[in-house]
Parts: structure tokens; C-alpha cells; sequence
């Protein structure tokens, strides 16, 4: 038998925990493969979180999520700058709206030294009222935590599992696991419905799924159910309304409801907090809507006067277990990495690099390669130049200021960019995760059809097709 | 950077700009300079194949495309300069924007500028409908870039949500790209469009088969990859319905593109989302006026030209005397009225557009007597027989020299029986 097909390891879920983990692989001389069973990296739970970089502050001490978000943290400031991952350093202020919630903050706070997240500290209504002119009366102080940030979490997914790419991993993409059998000598067969890898080493990275993939290898410890979070996305014009993320005091079930700027200079209204027996159910729904504008209203009355620009929903793998579920099974060569709830996205550089510890540990050979190239990934926040900013780039391709998509300044050249990058957009998702086209107010008024077609022109695909008609 | 000078900068290529680019012409004004974010002017006829187009402005009946073709030939015989292609991005001064265009990025500045970005629908999730977010759901603009721009089929049964002027639109684009229309949906107890469309409704609905379902709204929106189905609720009985389609076009509720306004601290009138003018088109900003769709949403666009036409002559007013009102008092509506346009009075008597001022209802009203106050001073009043939400009426402006400048704010209120 040809060994073409035989890899060392196989990552199954190109999910944010997935791809960092596949990239992490890709800095050792081993055959990787990321399995993924969506049409694109990043597509399912990773895409609809709040995009909230944590510090991990109120994580619960001593379970391996404070642990590694905190590492992740230390990891993740060096990685986004060198990789182009959208970023802004806003910071986080936990509002006390009741007696019973200030009353908590002391202990929030303490949590917060004790998890390592030393720079916290109690702010008085006051300072929250100078930093936070919109907000309305009623705060009654607060809790500071300056390391909280917001970056992208389209692009974070994408730029592990491109740089993955770029040294030598194998991405599959629409590869659904469905079968897993181990031979005596320990190749594993792993089967999509189309067809199959084998492998002598396997990561379960599947998030939403990956209690039957845990199944599929033996094991029943622990139940995805996912947890519904819907969010409303309300226009660039609010953004002058908020300069912080702003944080309810958590309750035990979730942190509530929160106000965030984004990287898109939208702001972001959510989550809400419901679990689903259905593991594909991203609808909104009228209920969950209107609860966050009332909850929004209550916050920053002129929030909700500004129009909005996107309703969506994500599923969060919760599990019936607080920490995450990551255990290492060396004689089977298997590694589980399930639970990884809304924190994943912070924590993915931290759960990488102890899954890779992991991995070493049940003797899988980790030697370095000589070089790991690095990735730029196009920087579509706010904070950055971008590319109708820039004369020089225009000035170099013209179609950098040919704009596509005028709601959110995206260029022609953006597109192509997109259309032909290592992991290239072949649908009207992929490409607004990777450019912003179509995310804005109008939602493809102007150019919609323009998009389609231009994407189409450049991946040789129809627009039915585009239209999934 | 370059910074570029033009006496009257017009941002927005559409009717309303065009119409004002041309007029200025007339009057003698040079170096008028029209940006245009598309590659070709012309605005949003460019994507409407019915009839109808240029009645008052043109004196001539054109389709969408014609009629765009005959304003784009119009510019070029008057040799006034267009920038295609071209954004603005944001203003670098009170009179001076920056730009951004395939040959790079630059400044204008400009003595006057007219503001003609026009308008566009509100989209399913500005509306809050909940469900999915599949492929298939479209606003009546992207369905007619597809269909007469891209030539390209895009589904198989549609539902039409909203049932006015625009609505109508939608349901004849469907139909010539073959897609069936099985109902217009809307929350109003009845159908908003008036004569003379109503032979337009009646072969919509009699020969082509498209149901008016009333007084019902969309609860959810199905579907994974594509749309699959959509869900309605009727207000009046709380019943549900699922209705299979594949494709869902949102029609209507206009908000006006006023991200360029609002960048530039305009004030703005919350009713209409456009910015405050007066009958001369003035915005708050000295210099700065603003005209069409962006006023308070879509007119048909001989209306809008027209309006182009009107702030050209207050632009060559501006030019030679610099004059700019100071003061002025607001004029607002009382629900059931929806807006007025224009919203803001001058004691310098300006006459709106076309003598009149457009306002539009919430709910259907009949035997209707509206009234403008000055604080509890009546100013005019006026009857009309049947008021219908999403259609335009015109109220008289002759009253507007009894209005104290210096005075309380105007408002307008509807005395009426419900329909």
C-alpha cells in the first residue's frame, strides 16, 4: 500500500482550537492533516463568538482553562501583531448596577490577582462616567480590567490554519468523520463519506461534535450540548456611543450580557444564553432579539436608537462539565479536546502548545523543522491602514481603490486577494470573513450582485452556485 | 495628498445630483465636479426596466435605463466633470472631503456641496427578522443588480415582503427573470399603492398570481444553505404559517444613505434619517446642502431631480450672496404622521421644492384634517380625503410667512378617522 495517505497525525475540526493546533504540529517535521467537515476554516462555532480577547480574570482558579488562558494570553500579543490578526486594546469594565453586584466585585477582584491577572482593579461610578460618557445612570461602580481587548476571530482561525498550510500541513475541507478503525499496527483509518486519511496519531479538535468523535474512538465522558448565543450588531455610527467593553457582573450560569465595540468599529449587543438539543441551529430568534434590545436599552439608551447591521447566533460546545475536556491517551495515540467552550477562541495558542506537551508525551517524534514560516494575514480592522487608505498600495494595483463594497470600504483588490489566497473564499461567507464584503449596513443593497459576480469570475464557479440555488 | 478645487462639489450621481450638475450648468456656474462611487452615473433607474421614468423632469416617458442614459448624455454634452469610480471616505474640512478612487486618493474642496447619496431599503436584520441567514434573501436593489445588471437567475418561488410602490418593483423584476411571486406580505391592513399603479397592482396580482396577504408580518426565515421557507404570523389572529420558497426580497422601509451627513455632524432630523433642510435645501452646515432620496427616503426620481434642480438654484444663490441662514426653527410631526421633508423653517421664507412639502403617514387615515402649529398658534390646515402609509402626499407652503423664526418649533398633526 502507497503511503500517500498515511500521515503521522490528523487534527480532526478546523475550528480556532483545531487550526492552533494543526500550526503548532506544522513547526515539527511530521505528515499533518486537518480534517474539517465545513466547506472552510473557522465556519462554525469559531465565527460566532463575541470576539472578545480574555484575560482569563474570572476564570475559576486552578482548572486547566484558567491556566490556559492565561498562557494563551502571554502567547497571543507577540502572535497577532506578527500575523495581522485585528486588534484593538480597549480594555473591559465590569459594571455594577445593583448593591449585591458591587458587593462582589472584592471578590471578582481577588479572583482575578489569584488567576495572575495582576493589573485589575475597582473603579469608582465616577471614572466609569468619564470613560464612558453614554452609559446610562445608575452604575454604581466597577471592576477594571485593562487587558481585555477585541480582535477578529474570522481572521484568527484562518491565519493558523494558513501558516499550518504554508509549512507543509494538508487541509481538508468538506471531510465530515464518520468512521474511525485502528489496525494492529496502529494506523488509524479515519472515513468521511467520500473518502478517507490514515494516521497514526489523532487530535479530536471537532468542538460541537466532539463527543461523537470521542465516541467513535471508545469513549463516553462527556455531552456537547450547545449553548445558543445570539447578537446583535448594531452600526458604525453607534461606535462613538462606546469605548470599552463593557461587562455585567457574571452570574453563575453566564457573563451575561455584554456591550462591545468591534474591530469593524460596529458595536456588538449579546450574547444570550440558551441550550439546544440541535447542534446546526444558529437561528435568532424573536424572543432572544428583543430581550437584548431591552437589555441594551437599559444599558445605553442611544445604542438602540442606531440602526442595526447584523443579527446572528452562535453555538457554544458546552459540556456537562465546567473545565475544559482534554485528555491524552498514549497508548492509543489519541488526544481529546473537547469542552472547549466561548473561551476556546482566547485560549487556543495556551491549549495548542499543552496538546503538542501532550502529544510529546505519548511519543510522538517532535523534531523542529529548520525553518516555520510566518503568515500576514490582510488586516480588515479598523485600527489598520487599509488598503483605500493607502496611495501607495493604489498606486501599485489600482483595484486597492476600486471599492466593491462601499459599507465597508472593500476594494476589488481585497477580493482577488481573497479569491486566490492559501485557503481561498468560494463562497459569499468565506469571502465576507476574509474581506468584510457584504457584513455592512446596506447587507448587499449596492453589492451584492457585484461580489457574486466578481467572485464567481475569479473561482470559476457560477453565481447559482454562489447562491447555493 | 493633492487637494483639488471646484466651485460646486455633488456627491452622489444619481437624478437628484445629476439634475442639480445640469441646472448649475444652466445658470452659468463652472467647474462643478460630480462624484460617483459606481463606475457609470446615473443611480438606481440604471436597475428599474419598468416605465414611468422622467414624467416631470424630462417631460417624457423613459424606462429606468433610458431614462439614466438620457441624464448620463446630458452631462457629457454639458461637459461636466464626473469622478467615477470614486468614494468619499470623510470630510477634512467644513467644505472639503477626501476621496478615494482607483487613481489614488485626493482632497476636494469646493465652495458648495450637494449631498445626493440617496437612499437604500433596510435589509432583513436592520428589521430584526429573526431565523437563519441562508442565501436567497435579497432587497429589491441587489434583486435588480442581479437580474438586469448580472443577467442572472436567482431563484425558483419568491415571497415579497411589503406591499407598496417598490414592492410592485420587485414582484415585475421577479417576473421577468421567470421566479414566481406567491404572496406580498404586510403588516398594514391593506396594500399602499395608489393610483396610478393600481392597474400595475391588479396585473401583479390577477395575471401573474401574486397573493396580497395582509396585516401579517415574517416571524422566521428558514433554511440552511439557501432559503427554504419563510415563516408568517398574522397580527390579527397570532396564526402561524410556514410557506416554502427559496428567495425573499425585503422591499421598502427606506432609510436614507446618510453616513457622509452624519460624519459631517449635520443635524439630523430623526423621522426622515436624512439631514434637516429648509425649502432651500440648506443642511445646518454652512455651504453644505443636501437633496433627494437622502431627504427622507426614495421618490420616484423625476421627483428627486427636480429637488436637484431646486438646490441648484439655491447653490447659485449661495455662491453670489454667501448667505446662510442661522436660526430657523424645526418642524416636526405628531404620529400617526410619519415625517416631513423638508423639516426645518427659516425666517428667510424659502419655498420648499416644487411649492409643497412631502410627508407620509404610519397607519391608513381617511377623512383626514391636517394642522400646522407654531406652539398653539394654527398656521394652516388641510383636508384630505384618504391618507395611506408609504405613499407621499403634498402639503401646501403658503402658510410659511406667518412662521416666526425666532419661534417655537412647527409641528404638523392629523385629525382622522381611521380606515
Amino acid at each position: 500500500m502507497d503511503d500517500q495517505n498515511l500521515y503521522d497525525i490528523a487534527v480532526i475540526g478546523a475550528g480556532v482550537v483545531g487550526a492552533a493546533i494543526a500550526r503548532e504540529l506544522a513547526k515539527y517535521e511530521l505528515r499533518c492533516v486537518l480534517l474539517e467537515a465545513g466547506h472552510d476554516v473557522g465556519a462554525g462555532t469559531s465565527k460566532a463568538s463575541t470576539s472578545i480577547w480574555h484575560t482569563g480574570f474570572d476564570a475559576t482558579p486552578g482548572t486547566l482553562e484558567a491556566r490556559l488562558m492565561r498562557r494563551s494570553y502571554e502567547l497571543m500579543g507577540d502572535y497577532i501583531a506578527k500575523a495581522g490578526i485585528p486588534v484593538e486594546r480597549t480594555g473591559a469594565i465590569l459594571v455594577a448596577w445593583t448593591e449585591e453586584q458591587h458587593q462582589s466585585l472584592p471578590t471578582l477582584l481577588a479572583r482575578a490577582h489569584t488567576n495572575g491577572v495582576t493589573d485589575v482593579r475597582l473603579m469608582s461610578a465616577e471614572e466609569i462616567y468619564q470613560r464612558e460618557p453614554y452609559l446610562n445612570q445608575g452604575a454604581l461602580g466597577g471592576l477594571y480590567v485593562p487587558g481585555e481587548a477585541i480582535f477578529c476571530t474570522f481572521t484568527l482561525p484562518l491565519a493558523y490554519a494558513t501558516q499550518a498550510i504554508v509549512n507543509g500541513v494538508t487541509l481538508k475541507l468538506n471531510f465530515p468523520v464518520r468512521q474511525i478503525q485502528r489496525d494492529l499496527d496502529g494506523v488509524y483509518t479515519v472515513q468521511s463519506p467520500e473518502s478517507s486519511v490514515r494516521c497514526r496519531y489523532i487530535v479530536n479538535a471537532a468542538g460541537l461534535y466532539g463527543d461523537e468523535i470521542d465516541r467513535l474512538l471508545g469513549y463516553n465522558r462527556f455531552t456537547v450540548t450547545p449553548r445558543r448565543g445570539e447578537l446583535i450588531v448594531f452600526d458604525k455610527l453607534a461606535r462613538r456611543l462606546v469605548n470599552h467593553i463593557l461587562l455585567p457582573v457574571p452570574t453563575s450560569i453566564t457573563k451575561g450580557v455584554l456591550i462591545s465595540p468591534t474591530v469593524f468599529g460596529n458595536v456588538l449587543l449579546g450574547p444570550t444564553a440558551e441550550d439546544l438539543p440541535d447542534k446546526t441551529d444558529t437561528a435568532t430568534t424573536a424572543a432572544g432579539l428583543h430581550m437584548l434590545l431591552d437589555k441594551g436599552k437599559a444599558l445605553i439608551t442611544q445604542l438602540v436608537d442606531e440602526e442595526v447591521t447584523a443579527i446572528y447566533a452562535g453555538l457554544r460546545p458546552a459540556t456537562e462539565h465546567k473545565d475544559y475536556q482534554i485528555f491524552a491517551h498514549p497508548a492509543e495515540c489519541y488526544v481529546c479536546v473537547g469542552g472547549i467552550r466561548s473561551t476556546g477562541v482566547s485560549a487556543s495558542l495556551g491549549i495548542a502548545e499543552y496538546v503538542v506537551a501532550l502529544l510529546a508525551a505519548a511519543q510522538l517524534p517532535l523534531n523542529p523543522k529548520p525553518e516555520f514560516k510566518p503568515v500576514q494575514m490582510p488586516n480588515i480592522g479598523e485600527a489598520a491602514q487599509r488598503p483605500y487608505q493607502s496611495a501607495a498600495l493604489i498606486a501599485e494595483n489600482p483595484d486597492y481603490g476600486r471599492m466593491i463594497c462601499f459599507c465597508e470600504r472593500v476594494s476589488v483588490g481585497e477580493v482577488i486577494d481573497a479569491a486566490h489566497s492559501p485557503i481561498p473564499a468560494d463562497t459569499l461567507d468565506g469571502l465576507r470573513r476574509r474581506t468584510r464584503v457584504l457584513q455592512g449596513r446596506c447587507q448587499g443593497f449596492n453589492c451584492h450582485a457585484a461580489v457574486a459576480t466578481l467572485l464567481a469570475r475569479e473561482r470559476g464557479q457560477t453565481i447559482q452556485q454562489l447562491l447555493s440555488l | 495628498m493633492t487637494t483639488n478645487h471646484c466651485t460646486v462639489l455633488i456627491i452622489g450621481g444619481g437624478p437628484a445630483g445629476l439634475a442639480a450638475a445640469l441646472e448649475l450648468k444652466h445658470l452659468g456656474i463652472d467647474n462643478i465636479k460630480i462624484v460617483e462611487r459606481e463606475a457609470e452615473i446615473g443611480g438606481v433607474p440604471r436597475f428599474c426596466h419598468h416605465t414611468g421614468f422622467g414624467l416631470r423632469d424630462l417631460r417624457r416617458v423613459y424606462s429606468g435605463p433610458a431614462y439614466a442614459r438620457e441624464y448620463q448624455a446630458k452631462i457629457a454634452k454639458a461637459k461636466i466633470e464626473v469622478l467615477t469610480s470614486t468614494t468619499v471616505t470623510g470630510w477634512t474640512g467644513p467644505r472639503q472631503v477626501q476621496m478615494t478612487s482607483p487613481t489614488g486618493i485626493r482632497e476636494m474642496a469646493a465652495q458648495a456641496i450637494l449631498l445626493a447619496t440617496g437612499c437604500r431599503e433596510r435589509p432583513a436584520a436592520a428589521r430584526l427578522v429573526p431565523g437563519n441567514r441562508p442565501a436567497g434573501i435579497f432587497t429589491t436593489g441587489s434583486l435588480q443588480r442581479f437580474i438586469y445588471g448580472a443577467e442572472q437567475s436567482i431563484g425558483h418561488r419568491a415571497i415579497v415582503v411589503g406591499a407598496e410602490l417598490v414592492s410592485l418593483s420587485a414582484v415585475l423584476t421577479l417576473h421577468h427573470a421567470q421566479i414566481p411571486v406567491a404572496q406580498m406580505i404586510t403588516e398594514h391592513p391593506a396594500h399602499q399603492i395608489d393610483w396610478p399603479f393600481i392597474p400595475a397592482l391588479w396585473y401583479a396580482t390577477r395575471r401573474l398570481g401574486s397573493k396580497v396577504t395582509t396585516q401579517t408580518e415574517v416571524s422566521r426565515i428558514l433554511g440552511h444553505k439557501r432559503v427554504e421557507a419563510i415563516e408568517l404570523t398574522s397580527l390579527k389572529t397570532g396564526e402561524v404559517e410556514t410557506v416554502a420558497c427559496d428567495t425573499i426580497v425585503f422591499t421598502g422601509k427606506w432609510i436614507a444613505e446618510h453616513e457622509l451627513a452624519r460624519l459631517g455632524d449635520l443635524q439630523m432630523d430623526k423621522a426622515t434619517s436624512g439631514p434637516q433642510v429648509d425649502g432651500a435645501l440648506h443642511t445646518s452646515t454652512p455651504g453644505v446642502f443636501a437633496a433627494g432620496n437622502l431627504l427622507r427616503g426614495a421618490e420616484t426620481a423625476d421627483h428627486a431631480a427636480l429637488e436637484g434642480r431646486h438646490a441648484a438654484h439655491s447653490i447659485a444663490h449661495f455662491l453670489v450672496n454667501a448667505f446662510w441662514p442661522q436660526s430657523g426653527v424645526a418642524f416636526c410631526v405628531e404620529a400617526p404622521l410619519a415625517w416631513v421633508a423638508p423639516n426645518r423653517v427659516f425666517t428667510s421664507l424659502a419655498t420648499p421644492p416644487m411649492g409643497k412639502f412631502l410627508f407620509q403617514v404610519q397607519q391608513f387615515c381617511s377623512r383626514s384634517q391636517l394642522h400646522v402649529y407654531q406652539g398653539d398658534r394654527l398656521l394652516h390646515s388641510q383636508t384630505f380625503a384618504r391618507l395611506i402609509p408609504n405613499c407621499s402626499y403634498r402639503l401646501d407652503s403658503q402658510w410659511l410667512a406667518g412662521v416666526d423664526g425666532q419661534g417655537a418649533p412647527l409641528r404638523m398633526t392629523v385629525d382622522s378617522r381611521s380606515a
